[in-house]
């Protein structure tokens, strides 16, 4: 086995990384991946409670950096879901506690045991984000569809690319249908033609992100919501197979409707 | 944007449409680090510098700053009147 690593990163904050992050990881581990998550995001932990694992944490990043544990104690096994791992950010530090080097030695140790490594990135454009980004094969960028997020995203695509790291794959999150129906929402189209830039995936807004999130069960470890369906069809675009984007826009006419009570489509 | 809209003209209004157009222009900003004030002074600079050369029309010029994929072009279409006056 060799690792790809995936850094999920944003410009802007609260667009839903750490969502994408939980969610994609679940995702690739009910594939029958061999998944670690890493939280990057030190001093604000949070990848803990949207996977549902803050009970179990012992050790985190830093203490694995700082040779206080070895790797293998600060990793807390999913219970729920063969094969899924996390390794917790430590919430009482910062940023500098870790290097960019720190995190490609970290990953490479990893490398072999897992199928993936995503590597949930803090928002901005310092230390933390060039910490997350260090090791990655590839790298996840989530904006919503609205001009702060889409231009910070813009800014976070060149720095990509300057690392070398680029052009990455976009994940318009939090898209909402009717809005964009009225003509007040950008089109998952318009972002695409201004940032140029590839589309993995497109999530709804959708509540049972929050529901789910409140009981720290991804929604891809439920089913019945479209946005779990969106984060599951994500994953399997990062294995390689070939997915149609869901249409959002046609996805209340009366066909889709229709093929929706046989199967939640997209 | 639907035909019913379209045809009210409202599509161009509309705060999607707005979002767009914003978009397009400060990230043309963003990408090369040119503020529009420092664009002015682009504009002066050159006029100048060709000013030199050949007498222009300095109230039809027009410089833009443009987006192909991710790549800003700078175009500047400058009207020349005649020779410089020697
Ligand atoms: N598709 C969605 N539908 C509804 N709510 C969402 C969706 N995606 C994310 N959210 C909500 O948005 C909020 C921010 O999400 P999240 O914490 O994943 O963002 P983030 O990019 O990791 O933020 P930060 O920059 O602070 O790390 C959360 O409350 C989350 O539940
Ligand atoms: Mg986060």
């Amino acid at each position: 086995m060799s690792a790809t690593v995936i850094t999920i990163t944003s410009g802007k904050g609260g667009v839903g990384k750490t969502t994408a992050t939980a969610n994609l990881s679940a995702a690739l581990a009910a594939q029958g991946k061999k998944v670690v998550a890493i939280d990057a995001d030190i001093g604000l932990r949070n990848l803990d409670v949207v996977m549902g694992l803050e009970n179990r944490i012992v050790y985190d990043l830093v203490n694995v950096v700082e040779g206080t544990c070895r790797l293998r104690q600060a990793m807390i096994k999913d219970k729920r879901l063969d094969g899924l791992y996390l390794i917790p950010a430590a919430q009482t530090r910062d940023k500098t506690a870790i290097t960019p080097g720190d995190m490609i030695e970290l990953t490479n140790q990893m490398r072999d045991e897992f199928d993936f490594i995503l590597i949930d990135s803090p928002a901005g454009i310092e230390q933390g984000f060039k910490n997350a980004v260090a090791p990655a094969d590839r790298v996840l960028i989530v904006t919503t569809p609205e001009v702060s997020a889409v231009r910070d995203a813009d800014r976070i695509i060149g720095l990509i690319e300057a690392e070398e790291k680029g052009p990455g794959d976009l994940i318009v999150n939090r898209l909402r249908m009717d809005m964009v129906k009225r003509g007040d929402m950008l089109h998952t189209d318009d972002v695409i033609d201004v940032l140029a830039i590839n589309l993995i995936g497109v999530v709804p807004d959708d509540e049972s992100i929050i529901i789910s999130t409140n009981q720290g069960r991804p929604v891809v470890m439920q089913n019945g919501s479209t946005a779990g369906q969106a984060f599951k069809n994500i994953a399997m675009r990062l294995t390689g197979q070939d997915v149609p984007l869901i249409n959002f826009e046609e996805s209340d006419s009366f066909i889709t409707r229709l093929s929706k009570l046989f199967k939640v489509s997209g | 944007m639907n035909l019913f809209n379209r045809l009210l003209g409202r599509s161009e209004s509309r705060s999607g449409t707005v979002a767009k157009k914003r978009l397009q222009l400060v990230l043309v900003q963003d990408r090369v680090d040119l503020s529009p004030g420092r664009m002015d002074q682009l504009k002066d600079d050159l006029i100048q510098v060709i000013s030199k050369y050949v007498e222009i029309d300095k109230e039809g010029i027009d410089i833009a700053l443009t987006n192909t994929k991710r790549q800003s072009r700078l175009t500047a279409h400058i009207p020349v009147i005649g020779a410089r006056q020697k």
